[in-house]
């Protein structure tokens, strides 16, 4: 049994001029223990079809899938409060600007005992104590004293370690990862990289990390699912998506990494290829 | 913390100087001096009016009776009435809780009424719901209050009979002054019945004095929560699994909280110095009326203190708001 299983995943947003399809047809697996990248460009609907899975676009999304399970668990035909017994507990997330995914209001020790206090049954001094252990793990030093600062007060890459350790205070089955490297600096992107795939590994959770950068996917997953235009364009694993890629997208998108360069302009995806290309290309 | 508090006391010398200045000229470029005024219809030879004048003090250059006053004012001397001689601090301190007690119940039923329903229009924004709010709140916010006070005084103690017309207090009743709150005073005097009449007398007033500021936070809260509804760390706290409730009620609110409290104090501010029109419909005796009547008057004294000791009390309001501010928003504070 899969950790997560997605099929026919369908987000329609009612706009101005009528429905917009953000999401249209996703289907995926993840198991425990495994890593799995969702990469494509701005407006492929990668966080959208996540975001939709754990429940938290707004009620103006319509949101359909054949199958939604986690662990088993029809997430559909859940009551919110259960599914919220869910997330943030068993599914985590972490998002793309760490600074501003902190309230600013609050001390990010606060931040992070919430979701202790509203997931376990832990005392005010217990929840403390594994908030410093939590800190640690994330490499954050001087744990007791970062627990009283506000995020305004840390940088984006120690924003980005509380928010890691946030997700990961009640030992989540899943963490999905929305482009967490985006916001940073590249030696910073390096070590939160490393440091999640460390804590994946020692906690055997499933990762899913959305990004829309090649070099994060070979360095990070298993398998990687490209999507385009809210649509699923090719599944494989990694290493055989590089080698061989079959869909002609994934082609050119390949074609347009900067290590790839053979010199002068870099190619872009759309000069070369039509919507209409892409979509029949896609190998599902 | 306490830096931040001199530097804001500091603040409020040079403008309390500025306030002295504009309250003491302004009051001169009315055409007719008090002696005039007090003479009434009766016929004033020159001579006579140039003694009493002098007497007053009123013939000196004007610049020396600036610094007179000035020097008065570092002394905590507001001077007294050119009409009643009683001090200007003793009538202001007097009048004043009847100002405070309605501007305090007001601004009490425009938080509790005005930020629930921003909240509500804004997570239930574009609905039936959030147009009924905003909607009421704008008919609030452009209704003319002396109108407003009048239709609720004919509907409610003229039609129904339910509320009385105008005063603190029916007559039945009478107690000394211990705070000046006639609400506590009515308490504290144990007399049967004092605090129900007390309420009774304030209901109206304060549903009339509450429309405005009721209205501009409710919007203020409304507009300020659907900026922050948007936030990432909102959804960082609906991704925790906490409930909508907390999600709104301690996530958003907070900073949402921020602007509406800038817009709450300046509505405390508005509340003390223009509860003029609202003292004057329910006959209310209160520090707005005093202004007015020595206005008139030209009680050059009262109106110099009157707005001197008015903009004192919107300096420590706004003082105390900036400390909230800093106290709701860390980022003030570090």
């Amino acid at each position: 049994m899969s950790l997560l299983e997605i099929k026919n995943l369908t987000v329609e947003f009612q706009t101005a001029s009528g429905p917009f399809r953000a999401v249209d047809g996703v289907s995926l697996k993840v198991d425990e223990g495994e890593v799995l990248a969702i990469v494509g460009e701005s407006g492929s609907g990668k966080s959208v079809s996540m975001l939709a899975a754990m429940g938290l676009l707004p009620w103006t999304a319509k949101v359909t899938a054949d199958v939604l399970t986690f662990n088993g668990r029809d997430m559909q035909a859940m009551s919110d409060s259960d599914r919220r017994k869910i997330i943030g507990k068993d599914i985590a997330m972490i998002f793309q600007e760490p600074i501003a995914s902190l309230n600013p209001c609050f001390t990010v020790g606060f931040q992070i005992e919430e979701v202790l206090r509203i997931h376990t049954d832990l005392g005010r001094k217990a929840r403390r104590d594994r908030a410093i252990e939590l800190f640690q793990s994330v490499g954050i030093p001087n744990p007791e004293e970062r627990l009283g600062h506000f995020p305004h007060q840390m940088s984006g890459g120690q924003c980005q370690r509380v928010m890691i350790a946030t997700a990961l205070a009640c030992n989540p089955k899943l963490l999905i990862a929305d482009e967490p490297t985006t916001a940073l600096d590249v030696t910073i992107q390096k070590q939160i990289l490393d440091l999640l795939m460390k804590l994946q590994d020692e906690h055997g959770m499933g990762l899913i990390i959305i990004t829309h950068d090649m070099g994060v996917v070979a360095e990070t997953a298993d398998r990687v699912i490209v999507q385009y235009k809210g649509r699923q364009i090719e599944q494989a694993d990694v290493l055989s998506l590089f080698s061989e890629p079959k869909s002609v997208y994934t082609k050119a998108l390949l074609a347009a990494l900067p290590e790839n360069a053979t010199g002068g302009r870099l190619p872009t995806i759309t000069e070369k290829l039509t919507d209409a290309e892409i979509f029949a290309g896609a190998v599902r | 913390m306490l830096r931040f508090i001199f530097g804001r006391l500091a603040v409020l010398i040079p403008t309390f100087i500025g306030v002295s200045l504009i309250a003491f000229s302004f009051i001169r470029l009315l055409p007719g001096d008090p002696v005039m005024l007090m003479s009434g219809e009766r016929v004033m030879s020159p001579e006579r009016h140039t003694e009493l004048m002098h007497q007053l003090g009123l013939d000196r250059p004007m610049y020396v009776q600036y610094f007179d006053y000035l020097g008065g004012l570092v002394t905590g001397d507001f001077g007294s009435s050119i009409v009643t001689k009683r001090p200007v601090l003793d009538d202001f301190l007097q009048l004043f809780p009847a100002t405070l007690e309605l501007a305090l119940c007001a601004i009490i039923v425009a938080v509790l009424l005005g930020i629930p329903a921003g909240v509500l229009a804004a997570v239930k924004r574009g609905t039936w719901l959030d147009q009924s709010i905003m909607g009421v709140a704008l008919i609030g916010y452009s209704m003319p209050i002396f109108w407003w006070g009048l239709l609720l005084i004919i509907f409610f103690s003229g039609y129904l009979g339910w509320t009385p017309v105008s005063g603190r207090i029916s007559l039945m009743y009478f107690f000394p002054q211990v705070t000046g709150f006639m609400l506590i005073d009515s308490l504290i005097s144990g007399q049967a019945g004092a605090f129900k009449s007390a309420v009774t007398y304030l209901i109206l007033p304060t549903i009339v004095l509450a429309t405005i500021p009721l209205a501009v936070i409710a919007r203020q809260t409304r507009s300020a929560m659907l900026e922050v509804l948007g936030e990432d760390y909102v959804r960082t706290a609906r991704a925790k699994g906490l409930s909508p409730f907390r999600v709104i009620g301690v996530h958003a609110l907070r900073n949402a909280m921020i602007p509406v409290i800038t817009t709450i104090g300046l509505q405390v501010g508005v509340l003390l110095a223009g509860a003029i029109l609202t003292e004057t419909i329910f006959s209310w005796p209160g520090i707005g009326k005093w202004m007015v009547d020595s206005v008139f008057k030209r009680d050059y004294a009262v109106v110099q203190g009157g707005l001197m000791l008015i903009a004192a009390v919107i300096m420590i309001v706004n003082l105390v708001v900036d400390l909230l501010y800093g106290w709701i928003n860390p980022r003030i504070r570090h």
